[in-house]
């Protein structure tokens, strides 16, 4: 009893470590992708850098799938897989079979990851968005989503820490919302299995028209929520504290904020489908649920804003603190102005325009990524063992970044607010003013200035992968585990 | 409660699901029977037609190009009449969008033509200077794929009862009879077209993926709606 009751000397961190690997590749892809879309809108001449691989529409969603299921959830699981020790009080070393679990999630992701790619280069795909792959694939989503559950329910069942800390409430959401959102909105035929004939990797989908798209959509915008959204939270509330040594605000409010949260996303889905052929009672009760869910969104970042109550000075010394504030500012700007397009009126005018692509941009740039980035920065010394390689890199990073995504998001409400315009704007005498190509000829400018946006976010993410690798193979060994801001070199 | 929630992952999980479930049920389920009803007179796509969606979906049309009108004067007068939704009955799935980079599609098929749709996916600059949609020439070169838009039409029927064969209808038949509609259908097309390849190829029995394609463009519209 008294050496089961002593806590374990080292943490594993093995499999955080690969999680990690796969978070630069997928990061650096999925954004370079970007990057070439981004071009392409400018420059069409660019469509043809490799025959028909290369056109926008195969490589669109190679870029969603690779930021949100190579990048994001690979963050995700970095996060987990180390600090689901932490805050358990567990070490992979006692649970072999925990460890195991866990290899087996990160290779049987990875095999995925490059089936999705092939596939989908290759032009495989269900069409619907963010759940693009192909049936075979789903299912091996399941897998690697059901090696996940056990992984993180197993570490739970052999936890030495009573209460579960609030990332792992985040995770248990992400975890569980995910699966039912997923299943539902793949459930397809494959033809092959009907007509014993054609490909057998296409299927059709069960739901049809108006359905099919409440599902998608039920989907598609929970999926921001449940990925990008409660599981970045997850993160922040773990490596905030902990990097700034200040604890949570307030657990009032992060109770608010979570159970109000998960009850009120799901109801927003469907502002995707305003002024759609979905009934007009769904349409109002998507547009008011959007506009409360400003309450539990800001209820979070407000929270970790005011963890830094009376610590303001530590933006000064720390770029990690920098990064973590700004995430969270972000995630309230994107917020407030994701309520603002759900808005009938305004929705009229936004949707189908870059003003949406503006919006999404402003979340996963902005709060997805630089939670991450700074999740990351904060577990390489402890991971490694050593210090980060150079703060002025961080700094500078830091800017280039920020300065990129301000380029992103004005650039895209510009273009989009004038296209929504241009589209509906009509003479004296009541005709359209304008020809469909004259709402995209006039974008040319806005769409180069967001390409220039997107490289420097780009560039700044090539400096964070050089100063991780020299954090990992060059930098100053360390003695002991730090406490709190994390040890760099100038 | 919360506290205890807390130490008990298991409730807590089960928790979760019953407060986050409250909003599927109530604004995915009720309408599900009413908005899978097709709008009278609707017909399923041709197994044609069928391929050319399936060309449509795996180059990625649907991330540029919207298929749903709404109830707006300026989008009534820039593309037809807005959508209804018993129009998409036979769709599976969905093609929506969710980004216009360039126009709705809904009813292309009313205001252009082969010939139209032949030279844009050529070279879109050639019919809307200042496009910056990319030229799909490697569809002039491959053939549709007629086993799997059969495998689908097929199954549209089988499981889903969509009304192929039936009086007056879209016939379906079997695989050779398909097949014969299939080249009767796609020879029409050829006939619009100038492309020298298409022809050739035609010739020797192929159908090409641009001939479907536009065959599915055409049908956007009041075109599959019978009188």
């Amino acid at each position: 009893m008294q050496q089961e009751a002593k806590m374990p000397v080292e943490y594993d961190y093995s499999i955080a470590k690969l999680f990690l690997y796969s978070m630069l590749i997928f990061g650096f892809i999925g954004m370079l992708i970007g990057v070439v879309l981004a071009l392409q809108l400018a420059f069409p001449s660019l469509n043809y850098l490799a025959g028909e691989y290369s056109i926008f529409g195969r490589l669109r969603p190679l870029h969603t799938n690779g930021v949100i299921y190579g990048f994001t959830l690979s963050g995700i699981w970095a996060a987990w897989y180390y600090l689901g020790q932490r805050v358990l009080k567990i070490t992979y070393y006692q649970h072999p079979f925990l460890k195991f679990i866990g290899l087996l999630h990160f290779w049987t992701y990875i095999a995925l990851l490059v089936l999705a790619v092939i596939s989908l280069f290759a032009g495989f795909t269900q069409s619907k968005e963010y759940a693009e792959l192909i049936w075979p694939l789903d299912l091996l989503v399941v897998v690697v989503w059901v090696l996940w559950g056990i992984s993180m329910f197993g570490s739970m069942g052999v936890r030495r820490e009573q209460t579960i800390y609030i990332s792992l409430w985040y995770f248990i959401a992400t975890f569980t919302a995910i699966a039912v959102l997923y299943i539902f909105n793949n459930l397809a035929i494959p033809t092959y299995f009907i007509a014993q004939t054609g490909s057998i990797w296409h299927s059709i989908s069960m739901y049809a028209g108006s359905n099919d798209a409440m599902v998608q959509w039920w989907w598609g915008h929970n999926a921001v929520a449940f990925v990008f959204t409660s599981g970045i939270i997850g993160i922040i509330y773990y490596f905030l504290p902990k990097e700034s040594g200040q604890p949570i605000f307030s657990y009032k409010l992060t109770l608010f904020s979570f159970w109000s949260l998960m009850f009120v996303y799901i109801w927003a889905g469907g502002h995707h489908l305003i002024f759609s052929t979905v009934p007009d009672w769904i349409q109002t009760l998507a547009s008011v649920f959007s506009v409360i869910l400003i309450l539990p969104s800001w209820g979070t970042a407000i929270n970790m804003l005011l963890t830094m109550r009376g610590q303001w000075y530590q933006l000064k010394e720390s770029p990690l603190i920098k990064f973590l504030v700004l995430a969270s500012t972000f995630y309230m700007l994107a917020t407030l102005e994701g309520s603002i397009q759900s808005i009938k009126s305004v929705n009229a005018l936004a949707h189908f325009t870059d003003w949406i692509i503006g919006h999404v941009h402003d979340g996963v740039l902005g709060w997805v990524g630089f939670t991450i980035i700074a999740a990351s920065y904060h577990m390489i010394p402890r991971i490694f063992k050593k210090e980060i390689y150079s703060k002025k890199i961080i700094e500078m990073q830091f800017w280039i970044m920020t300065i990129g995504i301000v380029l992103y998001f004005s650039s895209m409400w510009i273009a989009g607010i004038t296209q929504g315009m241009m589209w509906r704007d009509v003479d004296m005498y009541g005709n359209l003013t304008y020809q469909f190509i004259d709402t995209v000829t006039k974008l040319h400018p806005y769409y180069v200035i967001r390409g220039v946006g997107g490289l420097m976010y780009l560039v700044g993410f090539i400096m964070f992968i050089y100063n991780v690798l020299m954090s990992i193979i060059a930098s100053k060994p360390l003695q002991r585990e730090p406490n709190y801001a994390t040890p760099m070199a100038a | 409660m919360f506290s205890w929630l807390e130490k008990n992952p298991f409730f807590f999980t089960i928790a979760f699901l019953l407060v986050f479930s409250v909003a599927g049920i109530v604004e995915v389920l009720p309408d599900f029977t009413k908005s899978a009803r097709p709008i009278e007179g609707l017909r399923p796509y041709s197994v044609l037609e069928t391929a050319g969606k399936q060309v449509y979906i795996k180059e990625g049309c649907y991330a540029c190009h919207s298929q749903l009108i709404r109830p707006f004067q300026a989008e009534v007068d820039r593309y037809g009449a807005y959508s209804l939704s018993g129009e998409y009955a036979y769709d599976r799935p969905f093609l929506w969008g969710s980004k216009r980079t360039g126009p709705d599609l809904h009813r292309v098929g009313d205001s252009r033509s082969t010939d139209w749709h032949s030279n844009h996916m050529w070279d879109p600059e050639s019919v809307v200077p200042g496009s910056i949609m990319p030229a799909y020439k490697h569809l002039y070169k491959k053939n549709a794929d007629f086993e799997t838009a059969y495998a689908e039409a097929f199954t549209q029927k089988q499981v889903f009862n969509v009304p192929y064969d039936i009086e007056d209808g879209i016939k379906l038949g079997n695989m050779d009879e398909a097949r014969k509609i299939y080249i009767q259908e796609a020879a029409q097309i050829v006939e619009d077209m100038k492309n020298a390849d298409v022809k050739a190829a035609f010739e020797k029995g192929e159908v090409q993926e641009i001939v479907a394609l536009i065959a599915y463009l055409n049908s956007l519209g009041q075109g599959r709606i019978a009188k």
